[in-house]
């Protein structure tokens, strides 16, 4: 079960890159949507965070903010960012490892790494609606979209 | 969820035939190797099943990952403007192997168009627009990577490679809209 809507999203601060980290409170203002993922390097064409990285200028319309978040190191996401050529961050959950994931119940004990789970934050960093994938399965992004197009329109 | 939306109109670009009781809609990236694959499946999958089918092809260009496929796509779609976009289609998936942005113009040519018309269609907010809708169109339809099909509106996962599998996923779709019709 991941946490429900209405839960106050747990705050964090995270690696993105070997010399800055992210603080999900001070994205308050903004819409976010964070996106639990297995692990860098994924083998298809047309992954999970490779769909985001063709989506920026969706979110950015809905005033939101996308994060990938795997247990993988600041080092890993560097590389994977710059041969993906992705444009928005993704944090290493790293050490110690899966904390935040565990916090956000969306953690594979057996696996050791995270699910495949979406979570939408609200500008007050109220969750307001979270999926969980199968691991192997990619969930697109329509639930997103759909969440996003529901804040506007509240 | 994964549900065709917006559904077909006469804005997609179509071949077989318009009024078949099945159509395949392929969401499709040109740059994409597993589209590549599946682009002599899908043209067998016409030319036979012809009269029972429509296809309709959808852009769906990961411009990040493919420098080209957004300018590919335009490409097609301007060709579409001199009716010729199925042409143009196939040449870009038959012709990958050193594709540049130049060789667009060169396609074009070979198709006889107009190439003063596909360059200012190629750079046209017309195309841009059409194509930036077709992705757009995907992300709502629950499309997750390329190719992504669906059959009478609704996605379908049974493709795995093979022309069967397609071929099974159609011939299910018209035994079922016969058995409606009766």
């Amino acid at each position: 079960m991941l946490l429900e809507k209405g839960t106050a999203a747990p705050d964090f601060e995270l690696a993105s890159t070997p010399d800055k980290n992210i603080k999900l409170s001070d994205l308050k203002g903004k819409r976010v949507v964070l996106a639990f993922y297995p692990a860098d390097w994924s083998p298809v064409c047309g992954d999970q965070m490779a769909l985001y990285n063709e989506m920026l200028s969706f979110f950015e319309k809905y005033n939101a903010q996308v994060i990938g978040i795997s247990v993988d190191s600041k080092w890993s996401h560097k590389a994977y960012t710059e041969n993906s050529n992705l444009h928005f961050p993704l944090l290493a959950d790293f050490e110690p490892k899966g904390k935040i994931s565990k916090l956000y119940k969306a953690y594979n004990e057996e696996q050791g790494r995270s699910k495949r789970a979406l979570y939408v934050i609200d500008e007050n960093g109220t969750i307001q609606w979270s999926y969980l994938s199968p691991d192997g399965e990619n969930p697109g992004a329509d639930g997103i979209l759909e969440a996003l197009e529901k804040l506007e329109n509240d | 969820m994964a549900h065709l939306k917006p559904p077909v109109s006469e804005r997609d670009q179509q071949t077989g035939n318009a009024n078949a009781p099945v159509t395949l809609v392929e969401y499709g990236d040109y740059q994409c190797s597993h589209c590549a694959h599946a682009h002599p499946l899908l043209k067998q999958l016409v030319e036979e099943e012809g009269g029972e089918l429509r296809f309709v092809f959808r852009n769906f260009p990961l411009s990040q990952s493919h420098p080209l496929a957004t300018l590919a796509a335009q490409a097609a779609e301007a060709a579409g403007k001199q009716q010729k976009f199925w042409e143009m289609h196939d040449m870009i998936y038959e012709k990958l192997d050193g594709l540049s942005r130049d060789s667009f113009t060169a396609f074009a040519a070979s198709l006889g168009l107009d190439l003063e018309k596909f360059d200012a269609d190629l750079e046209s907010d017309d195309i841009a627009a059409k194509v930036e809708s077709d992705f757009e169109s995907g992300i709502r339809s629950g499309v997750n990577g390329t190719p992504s099909f669906f059959i009478n509106g609704e996605r379908i996962s049974s493709y795995d490679g093979s022309y069967e599998s397609l071929q099974a996923a159609v011939a299910q779709a018209a035994q079922d809209g016969s058995r409606e019709s009766v």
